[in-house]
């Protein structure tokens, strides 16, 4: 039964989540500040995932609303208090009130006009960001806390150095435990906690909404809008709260970043930012549920292991090779590490949507047919 | 009074006269067959009356209200419901899915947020979705893509899911286009049998004349954008301006 | 009136590249119904072209001056291009005037690029959704983008015009008003001309041709044109092709306006893209009226004396934004754009 399934699949998800420090140990990825770049590009994938996953809409403007949030969270920092409450909830307000507007202006067109539209949007709104509204942003230095910020709800601290980010006393920066698990050295920290149990229950809320009317109606807007119209359903709103809940998401883990690290700067609205999270859905598997996080997870750990091998770590590898082949492996391998990173990302990008359009999800369970029905024919050749 | 009520209806498309001072009047229950040469106006006649295109001039009343200037969604809440000349269904959801999405369309209206109900739990929507299926013979393809079915199957799975809205008027566009003749004749079989069972209005655009004389209760006939005759299945079958505009095409 | 003028004039040299890279993006939409994300990648691509040949030109013969000695009294190195010991003076004529050197090589081998992803890579999805065209294009662009940022680094690569065609002119002389009142840098006057040269060609290829004929006709019914057993997908290839050239050439022009860097490319994107659709969609003259309009637009908007009137009312500076305003505005108000087709986009 379906139901049965989602909810195993919630329960996995989140044991995997909280259990990720120990989990990705092995693979070097297990300190707080990446696992917590997992989970908030998790989140940020997620809801996009809402928008373009279900109703196919391409939209490359969802970094205006992941800046939009990091600028309330820093804001309510500095204002109100350096509990992240506040500060996430004015995030996801903030980015839902924006998104509400750019999506009731740029769902007037579907297809590559939407795009254009977000697109066109979201540079505007970069630029905004970064000279017109600077009173409110900080222009080219992005927002920062300052010792002088009125903070009205929080008692005054100790003088002389900044305040950390908390939820309630805990604070984000802080490892509650540092225990030694075979052999490796693991962290956990209240930080990576906050956004583990805010990606947890984001998954939940997208099975949610894939399971509902709701999700339901999402998908026909994607596989046929003329033929939903003429059956009585207006579409319109269904695809404006579609960006809009995309655009909430992308403000929560706009605002998680500003709680992760309390600045916010005008490149995170730029649309390659928005690009970025376009190539983490498609290259996880749009339109499926943990296809985004995979995607999220997958570029952000490749990210950080590659942009460390330099050639010296490169002809470490090749060192059993004769020295020419060694220097002809290094020669050909290192425009696409280190910081040719994003070489590998968009060639890869490439290849998965020509050839796998359907992302890894898809890769993954195309492998798992030719394994099963290889035992199958292995197990009917056994029995004849 | 007729159900459906089009007055003096116009639409020019550039130098070329679509639709030239169409009356037309379908009676409640009726099945009002609109028959005519290529070319003659009819599928514009259609969008007209679904809100895809908009006439010049003239009125439109469905069940005593204004169609004209709505759009395609209002007008089918009102219940109104098409068949298209080539099925529009969903290709990437399932038999099972394509149905129960006018099932809600029906009973909650054009837009409702309802992002936390299960489509699953929802008792009355599946058993509405599975009567249909099983009244169309189709139960056995309910998990089935949609996009993988038959030419026949996915031109019924288009009716099931007109007909689960329990629509006040259906338009049929051609819906035995390119059947073979086995498939036209169950086409036949289940559009009768639909009347039969609800009271169900239906306006239906026709080439196969077998299909028509089967099936109408009443006739109209359009050339060049005008009706030129209307009435009995009998009455057109004899008439002169039919036969003259029909010339070597019908076998009337 | 000159203050005027010079805005104009100022708009002029990014609009007539927003022209050209938004013609080249438009011909393709029309031909082949693509949105090319990679369109902003070939400007870039021209732009390095350049740079390469410049380079080549430059490669020199290292030779020991004895008689020189540099401050730490080794014996001067001095640099001998190959080029110039091979042709004499004709070789430094090379060097100094490599800008139109470099627009002769580009035109084949942007032709080539053009082609090869036509062919190679585009061809195949005609077939899928818009989504995916776009997101193939925008791979592309990436993977370009890198390429380029992997052999010639991150930095900006200054190119300089020919000696004689830099520095500045006293343009309101040159229309009788009063000296010193309007002063043009010279190439970016020569970039104006060689635009409208360039689109003229363009115009003139499809007008005059037959082969542009059957071109537009395939743009206004693909499949009658087919019909009529005209072969229409390879000259579309061509059109990719021309597109593409347009769009290098356009890159080659720009580098002593610019130094070349990896990310124009992308940056011009976004533009062009705006252009495309103030213009209308799959218009070429729309494009190339929106591409001068939106140059001279943004440069009014970022007139002191515009600034100064915006802010008297309260309102943020908008030079930054006014492009983007428009196409907002535009595709709300008039989606089909200045000079589209009626019907387009307004579904």
């Amino acid at each position: 039964m379906n139901l049965m399934k989602d909810r195993l699949l919630l329960i996995i998800f989140a044991a995997v989540v909280l259990a990720a420090p120990l989990i990705f140990a092995p693979t070097g990825a297990a300190y707080p500040d990446l696992l917590q770049r997992f989970a908030i590009y998790g989140i940020f994938a997620i809801g996009f995932n809402i928008l373009f996953g279900l109703t196919g809409y391409l939209s490359f403007g969802h970094a205006a609303f992941l800046g939009v949030g990091s600028y309330s969270a820093v804001w309510m920092f500095k204002l109100l208090s350096m509990n992240i409450v506040p500060a996430l909830l004015l995030s996801i307000v903030i980015a839902g009130a924006f998104s509400l507007l750019i999506g009731y202006v740029s769902l007037r067109r579907s297809g590559i006009y939407f795009s254009i539209l977000t697109l066109a949007l979201a540079q505007m709104s970069y630029n905004l960001a970064y000279s017109v509204l600077t009173p409110l942003t900080n222009g080219e230095t992005g927002l920062q806390l300052r010792l002088d910020d009125p903070r009205v709800l929080d008692a005054a601290g100790d003088a002389g150095s900044l305040p950390s980010t908390n939820f309630f006393g805990l604070e984000m920066k802080e490892v509650f435990w540092n225990p030694t698990i075979f052999g490796y050295d693991l962290q956990f920290n209240w930080g990576y906690y906050v956004c583990a149990i805010l990606l947890i229950a984001s998954f939940w809320i997208s099975i949610r909404i894939f399971r509902s009317p709701f999700g339901l109606m999402l998908r026909a807007v994607k596989t046929n809008q003329t033929r939903l119209n003429y059956t009585g359903i207006n579409s319109r709103p269904y695809t404006l709260a579609a960006f809009v809940i995309s655009g909430m998401f992308a403000g929560l883990a706009g605002g998680l970043l500003a709680s992760m690290d309390p600045l916010a700067g005008a490149e995170r609205m730029q649309w390659t930012v928005g690009g970025e999270v376009v190539l983490m859905v498609v290259l996880g598997g749009m339109g499926t549920l943990i296809g985004p996080i995979l995607g999220a997870v997958f570029i952000k750990y490749f990210e950080n292991i590659f942009s460390k091998i330099n050639d010296g770590v490169l002809h470490g590898w090749f060192a059993i090779m004769p020295e020419w082949a060694e220097n002809a492996m290094v020669l050909i391998i290192s425009p696409f590490v280190g910081k040719g990173w994003h070489l590998t990302l968009g060639a890869l990008f490439m290849l998965v949507v020509i050839f796998l359009p359907g992302g890894l999800v898809d890769g993954a369970k195309r492998i798992g047919r030719v394994v099963t029905g290889a035992n199958r024919r292995a197990a009917k050749v056994g029995i004849e | 009074m007729g159900i459906l009520e089009v007055q003096n209806v116009n639409k020019r498309f550039g130098g070329l006269q679509a639709l030239n001072n169409v009356n037309l009047s379908v009676e409640q229950g009726s099945v009002h067959a609109l028959i005519g040469p290529n070319g003659a106006g009819k599928s514009t006649f259609l969008n007209c009356l679904i809100g895809k295109l908009k006439p010049d001039t003239g009125s439109v009343m469905f069940d005593g209200k204004p169609v004209l200037g709505k759009k395609p969604h209002e007008i089918n809440q009102l219940g109104v419901s098409r068949v298209f000349q080539t099925p529009e269904i969903f290709t990437d959801l399932t038999v099972f899915e394509n149905v129960m999405i006018p099932c809600f369309a029906h009973r909650d209206g054009a837009f409702k947020v309802n992002a936390f109900a299960r489509v699953l739990r929802d008792k009355e929507i599946r058993q509405q979705a599975e009567h249909m299926l099983e009244d169309m013979g189709m139960k056995d393809k309910m998990s089935v893509h949609a996009g993988s079915l038959s030419r026949g199957d996915k031109r019924r799975l288009e009716m099931a899911m007109c007909l689960v809205q329990e629509p006040k008027l259906l338009l049929l566009d051609e819906p035995t286009a390119g059947m073979a003749r086995a498939d036209t004749n169950n086409t036949i079989d289940l559009l009768k049998h639909i009347g039969e069972s609800r009271n169900i209005t239906k306006v239906i655009i026709e080439h196969d004349m077998h299909v028509v004389f089967s099936l109408a209760t009443t006739i109209s006939v359009l050339a060049q954008g005008a009706i030129i005759a209307e009435g009995l299945p009998d009455e057109i079958k004899g008439h002169p301006k039919v036969r003259e505009a029909y010339l070597g095409e019908a076998e009337v | 009136m000159d203050a005027i003028l010079l805005q104009i004039l100022n708009g002029i040299d990014k609009g007539s590249a927003y022209a050209l890279i938004a013609l080249g993006l438009t011909l393709i939409f029309g031909t082949l119904g693509v949105v090319n994300f990679a369109h902003g990648a070939l400007f870039m691509i021209g732009a390095f072209v350049a740079v390469t040949v410049g380079k080549v030109l430059e490669i020199s013969k290292i030779t020991l001056d004895p008689e020189k000695t540099d401050f730490l009294g080794n014996p001067a190195k001095i640099k001998t291009p190959y080029i110039t010991e091979w042709f004499g003076d004709f070789g430094f004529w090379l060097i100094e005037w490599s800008v139109l050197v470099s627009v002769i090589v580009a035109i084949p081998i942007m032709i080539l690029i053009g082609v090869i992803m036509e062919r190679g890579l585009i061809k195949h999805f005609y077939n899928r959704p818009h989504a995916d065209q776009i997101l193939v294009t925008f791979g592309l662009a990436i993977v370009l983008q890198e390429v380029i940022k992997a052999v010639y680094g991150a930095n900006p690569i200054p190119q300089s015009a020919p000696d004689l065609l830099k520095g500045s002119v006293d343009f309101g002389v040159m229309i009788g008003m009063a000296e010193n009142s309007v002063i043009y840098p010279l190439w970016r006057l020569v970039y104006f001309c060689f635009s409208v040269l360039i689109i003229g060609g363009v115009f003139a290829f499809l007008r005059f041709t037959t082969f542009g004929m059957v071109v537009r006709a395939g743009m206004a019914d693909r499949e009658t044109v087919g019909l009529l057993g005209i072969n229409i997908d390879k000259r579309f290839t061509i059109m990719f092709g021309v597109a593409a050239a347009v769009a290098g050439l356009a890159g080659v022009m720009y580098t002593p306006i610019n130094p070349p860097n990896y990310h124009m490319g992308m940056d011009f994107l976004v533009l062009s893209f705006v252009v495309v659709v103030v213009g209308g969609m799959g218009s070429l003259p729309g494009a190339v009226a929106a591409g001068f309009l939106l140059g001279i637009l943004e440069s009014f908007a970022s007139m002191p004396l515009i600034k100064d009137a915006i802010a008297a009312v309260g309102l943020p500076s908008i030079d930054q934004i006014i492009i983007y305003l428009i196409a907002v505005i535009v595709l709300l108000v008039r989606p089909r754009g200045l000079m589209g087709k009626a019907g387009m986009m307004e579904e």
